[in-house]
């Protein structure tokens, strides 16, 4: 019996979000009285692999080949699929990212392994095993018993605390054959941002409404999130006026991220925006109507005029920077 | 090439969400029914691919697993524009149980395209369509963001984080689609409600199949604490209440 954790690199390094999944899976082989092991699929060096050990990871495998580079969800299902069932494995968690809900899925038809998906908790029983999830968009969470023997968690981003606790891991390169008619996507192009903090793995996010009255006014506001070290976002009716790009959109259809910190700056709050920040641990709003919904969903706010407070916020972050 | 497009019916996103059963079901009352959002936006995609006649698209078929009481939602699937649809009749219980009907009817009629939205607004699963590609052992593309055909080919951008990947798999295939796949759903019109009426809509009995998950009780979130309000004449206040109280930057 183990947990099995898959732990996603970006060119070959980890991020926030691996450790936490580790971390998650580390609290679960606990319960279960197990043990951990880690899957890295791509290029990682050693001393990365021993980095998912400082989280409690007790065995690392390693598959580098050259043929998983680009994502394959039907490859990548067949790796981790072999691994878990060599690893013997009963619990096997993935993030609730765009990567995990491209394998996740796969890989509970190809175990028959129920998914608890976008899960923020630990498992609140064993028996029988049951998760804690959102649904109705955040609205509302539920508490779902997965029935299968073998069972697949999508850990939601930013839900769970990184816990340090040093372990000698150990390290196998596992060379796994892969057909190569089995490699159905072919990657024609890629466009990376570069320079820019990823949304949905930001601690601090600063946002803007249609309060924010014209795109013109939005150096302010990265003025704010550049020295907040924050990532930018903005509610749906800014993206579709095209003031933002696309990717910045927060909100149900759109991104739905956990920061320690929401700024939402000219935001009323529908609850179509809220279902996208709801799960922030801290959020703060500033808007001139001191009944807009985005008030009952923060615990700090100030009324007032947008293109006022954010000039006086620049300075006053100054000061303590 | 013929495209297929999975619905799924939904409450308003709007709809405050009230229990009942003990917490156990949702309250049912006064509740809009409407398509998920991210299915009517594939929906509006795969519509507007049909539209240009250098795609090759013939036709677009919905297909949704759910009892008659859902057949309003599939009559405004069918008024947007899709050519005709089909209904597993069944309570959709669980995700499995619903990617299990729908693979079972890709086997029985061909398609070339199959699209689902990434979630489901009530449940948020996120994993009818990866599973209905693994019961077809057909090759599925995430988070895809684009679809346009070039020369017969489908194309598709699919997010990463921190960017985008443009990706070709060969088809059948399942596009597991998320917001940016086209701008705004289209809106029923007149002319397509009235012959909404009389498209065809294939009555499909479900396979038995044991679902692997159930959903014991729904809990509210938990409530915040009341906002407390800073003078907007001194924001260095609320910088201070960050962190010193929130210890959040």
């Amino acid at each position: 019996m183990s947990v099995l954790v898959y732990t996603e690199n970006w060119d070959g390094k980890f991020k926030k979000l691996s450790f936490e999944l580790v971390s998650y899976a580390t609290g679960v082989a606990k319960m279960l009285s197990t043990s951990v092991t880690a899957v890295s699929i791509g290029k990682v060096d050693e001393s990365e692999l021993k980095k998912l050990g400082n989280y409690g990871a007790d065995k690392i495998i390693s598959v580098s080949n050259d043929q998983l580079i680009a994502l394959d969800s039907q490859a990548y299902t067949s790796v981790i699929s072999e691994i878990s069932q060599k690893e013997n494995a009963t619990v096997i968690i993935i993030s609730n990212n765009n990567t995990g809900k491209a394998i996740a899925p796969r890989l509970s038809v190809r175990l028959k392994a129920g998914v608890g998906s976008g899960v923020s908790k630990l498992p609140l029983n064993l028996n029988p095993f049951t998760v804690y999830k959102r649904t109705y968009s955040g609205n509302a969470f539920a508490h779902v018993v997965i029935k299968s023997d073998v069972k697949i968690i999508t850990l939601a981003q930013n839900s769970f605390d990184l816990i340090e606790i040093a372990n000698n891991a150990t390290i196998e390169n596992l060379n796994v054959p892969i057909d190569g008619s089995l490699l159905k996507t072919v990657v024609k192009d890629v466009q990376k941002q570069t320079g820019k903090i990823v949304l949905t793995d930001a601690d601090i996010v600063v946002s803007g409404g249609r309060g924010m009255k014209s795109p013109d006014n939005w150096p302010s506001l990265v003025e704010l999130a550049t020295l907040l070290g924050a990532a930018t976002a903005c509610s749906r009716p800014v993206s579709d006026e095209g003031w933002r790009p696309n990717d910045e959109h927060t909100g149900q259809t759109g991104k739905i991220i956990a920061p320690n910190l929401y700024i939402a700056v000219g935001i009323s709050g529908a609850t179509q925006h809220l279902a996208g920040i709801s799960s922030s641990k801290y959020i703060v709003a500033i808007n001139t109507d001191k009944d807009a919904p985005i008030f009952e969903a923060s615990q700090y706010g100030i009324v007032g005029d947008a293109m006022k407070v954010l000039p006086k916020l620049v300075a006053a972050v100054k000061e303590i920077k | 090439m013929k495209i297929l497009v999975c619905i799924s019916n939904v409450p308003d996103t709007t709809t405050k969400i009230k229990f009942a059963e003990g917490n156990t079901s949702i309250d049912t009352t006064g509740i809009q029914w409407v398509i998920n959002p991210w299915d009517e936006l594939s929906l509006t995609r795969a519509l507007e691919l049909k539209d240009d006649a250098a795609s090759g698209i013939k036709s677009v078929t919905v297909v949704h697993v759910g009892p008659s009481t859902s057949e309003p939602t599939i009559r405004k699937a069918l008024a947007i524009g899709a050519d005709d649809a089909i209904r597993v009749n069944a309570e959709s219980s669980e995700a499995w149980f619903v990617a299990f009907q729908i693979a079972e009817v890709v086997k029985k009629e061909q398609f070339d395209i199959i699209m689902c939205g990434i979630e489901s607004s009530d449940y948020n699963g996120s994993v009818v369509g990866g599973m209905i590609s693994e019961f077809l052992g057909i090759p599925s593309v995430s988070a895809v963001s684009g679809i346009k055909i070039e020369n017969g080919q489908p194309v598709m951008t699919r997010e990463i984080d921190g960017g985008k990947e443009v990706v070709i798999v060969p088809a059948p295939f399942v596009a597991i689609v998320q917001k940016g796949i086209a701008k705004e759903p289209r809106i029923a019109a007149m002319r397509g409600i009235m012959m909404a009426r009389s498209k065809p809509v294939k009555l499909v009995e479900s396979v038995a199949v044991e679902p692997l998950t159930q959903i014991v009780v729904f809990e509210k979130p938990a409530p915040r604490a009341a906002c407390k309000f800073i003078d907007a004449d001194n924001p260095a206040q609320l910088i201070d209440l960050l962190q010193n109280e929130a210890k959040v930057i």
